[in-house]
């Protein structure tokens, strides 16, 4: 079966990232094996690249927008999430501290790229001065893209 | 995108039940109601989480400041949440360690 692509360009304002999860949900259900489970999992991941998207935006004075592209294949779906803001090094984020310190309640944002980096079978995140691409996959069996189903 | 945010009173505690999708949208709504609440001298808040549909850290950044803010007027705030899919991200982010999470409203009053 060829690859399914589907498109989607949404303004880079927040009322529009629930839109880029119906569309997941609406691919995941219909061409692909994953269950309802990962493709919460995926909506998460998805909803918190478009977050971070939007926020690489804040504070520039301009109507930019986020590109959202998945690529249904036989045995995994991708979902690829591209800006065009300033970047960032998803290496260089600071760790928070453990959950029984005190300190960990100072920390109400940068639980974003952790969720996607649990939820998804792989995530890659490019990133320079001209925007960021953030790569996710996840396989229909169990993350190996071995044993898939109905192959 | 709908968020519904009822409260109501139960043995001294003011019971937030959030209805809906949470995310960067939404989020906000949530934070200004939690914001409210203390500032209205409710120190002790239970969240019901049973009708969420969809949250993401957004959401939990937001009960994270709740915590916060309420621990400094000595107060406290406790979930409730079954949904297998929502505890997941709670679980993830090691936050079943920071908060109470309890199966019903009637628990988490009677705490």
């Amino acid at each position: 079966m060829p690859a399914q692509v589907v498109e989607l360009e949404i303004p880079a304002r927040a009322e529009f990232v629930a839109l880029a999860r119906l569309l997941v949900s609406a691919m995941a259900s219909s061409d692909t094996s994953l269950p309802d489970e990962r493709i919460d999992d995926l909506k998460i991941a998805v909803s918190e690249a478009c977050t971070n998207a939007i926020e690489a935006y804040a504070g520039i004075d301009t109507v930019e927008r986020v590109l959202v592209r998945l690529r249904a294949q036989h045995d995994h779906l991708e979902v690829n999430v591209e800006d065009r803001g300033e970047g960032f090094d998803p290496s260089t984020l600071p760790d928070h501290p453990p959950v029984t310190d005190p300190d960990r309640l100072k920390f109400e944002r940068g639980l974003g790229i952790p969720l996607i980096r649990a939820l998804v079978d792989e995530v890659e995140f490019s990133s320079s001065g001209g925007g960021t691409a953030v790569r996710i996959v996840m396989w229909h069996s169990d993350g190996t893209g071995n044993g898939q189903v109905g192959a | 995108m709908e968020l519904g945010l009822d409260v109501t009173e139960r043995n001294g505690y003011a019971v937030l039940a959030v209805h809906g999708e949470v995310d960067v949208y939404t989020a906000p709504r949530f934070r200004e109601r939690l914001i409210e609440l203390v500032s209205e001298g409710k120190t002790r808040i239970v969240v019901d989480l049973e009708g969420v549909d969809f949250l993401d850290s957004t959401g939990l950044g937001v009960l994270v400041g709740g915590l916060k803010r309420l621990r400094s007027h000595d107060g406290d705030l406790s979930l409730v949440c079954t949904q297998s899919r929502i505890l997941k991200v709670f679980e993830i982010t090691g936050l079943t360690k920071v908060f109470a999470i309890h199966d019903s409203v009637d628990a988490a009053v009677a705490s």
